[in-house]
């Protein structure tokens, strides 16, 4: 996997590029980019709760769930991370904690899209040989 | 005098084609995430499962018919081997349509199983009185799916075996009267 991206991916993205195979050699990089298109959404949704002022701290839980639930399918472990300690916070009712929290998880966030996408291109020059692992 | 026919020129021994080949299980999975529904898709699919995705339980009781808005007559030929459903979903649970599919005396017999991305015991044990096959832990592994198949496969090939078996002593059972009256 690379040095890079030691810690912020775990064995969960591996399960994910052992799923490729000569026919499907994009899986991994499909489910990518579903995941960034989802995860925006949530981080967009969590962000107009908060900047509401009301913290309605079963509704970011509920939202938060969902980008815990999708982040741990790609493996993120980082963001994972945060996640968990941001729904702490919420169960808490610890508004500040939350604000905090959820800062890291943007952080995170972003890190890992930069990561990946630059470990796609990567793979996509190293041509599809290289990355599919699956023999038939 | 006439030949006699053996039971493997009869049809009847012969057609095993209108049952369904013990080879593709067709499995239903249900669930709200747009990335998990892929991964599952993806996992059932390399497990040389037949897959059919929904996002809701709602549209899952549609797709079965057991929405109430259409009649079963559609719905005789619909061969689902397994239903595969995330627990925490808006609306409808995943338990509630356990519940549901196992009140329903068209599909009650179609292992259902839970997938989870929380270890609550509680939960766990609720799922399985209520009639759920099994239940898994998010990320479901590859290794989980092909037991399932590897499983339900062993259930399918004991049915088709049985019925196989049934009609070549059907067969054979005729052959013996035809060669007895000399036909």
């Amino acid at each position: 996997m690379g040095k890079c991206m030691q810690g912020y991916l775990d064995e969960q993205f591996m399960e994910l590029e052992e799923l490729q195979d000569d026919v499907n050699p994009n899986f991994v990089e499909e489910v990518a980019t579903l995941y960034f298109k989802d995860s925006a959404r949530l981080i967009n949704s969590i962000d107009q709760a908060l900047e509401r002022g009301s913290f309605d701290f079963n509704r970011l839980d509920n939202y938060m769930h969902q980008f815990k639930g999708s982040s741990t399918s790609i493996g993120a472990s980082k963001v994972k991370t945060e996640c968990t300690m941001f729904r702490e916070y919420c169960r808490m009712g610890n508004a500040e904690g939350c604000l905090r929290t959820f800062q890291q998880v943007k952080k995170e966030h972003a890190t890992l899209r930069k990561k990946l996408e630059h470990y796609f291109q990567l793979a996509r020059q190293a041509g599809p040989k290289e990355t599919a692992r699956r023999s038939k | 005098m006439a030949e006699v026919m053996r039971p493997e020129k009869f049809d009847i021994s012969n057609d095993t084609s209108s049952l369904a080949s013990p080879e593709l299980l067709h499995v239903l999975a249900v669930d709200d995430s747009i990335v998990d529904r892929k991964f599952i898709e993806r996992l059932l699919k390399v497990s040389s499962c037949k897959v059919t995705v929904v996002d809701s339980a709602t549209r899952a009781l549609q797709y079965l018919g057991l929405d109430g808005d259409n009649s079963s007559v559609g719905f005789q030929d619909l061969k689902i081997n397994l239903i595969m459903t995330d627990y925490s979903m808006p609306g409808m649970t995943g338990y509630e349509l356990l519940k549901k599919i196992k009140e329903s005396s068209a599909f009650r017999e179609i292992p259902v199983v839970i997938m989870s991305s929380e270890n609550i015991l509680p939960r766990i044990d609720r799922c399985l009185e209520e009639g759920a096959e099994d239940f898994l832990l998010k990320p479901v592994k590859l290794a989980d799916v092909k037991r399932l198949r590897d499983s339900l496969m062993k259930a399918e090939e004991r049915v088709f075996k049985n019925i196989k078996h049934k009609r070549e002593l059907e067969a054979s059972d005729i052959y013996s009267q035809l060669k007895r009256a000399k036909i």
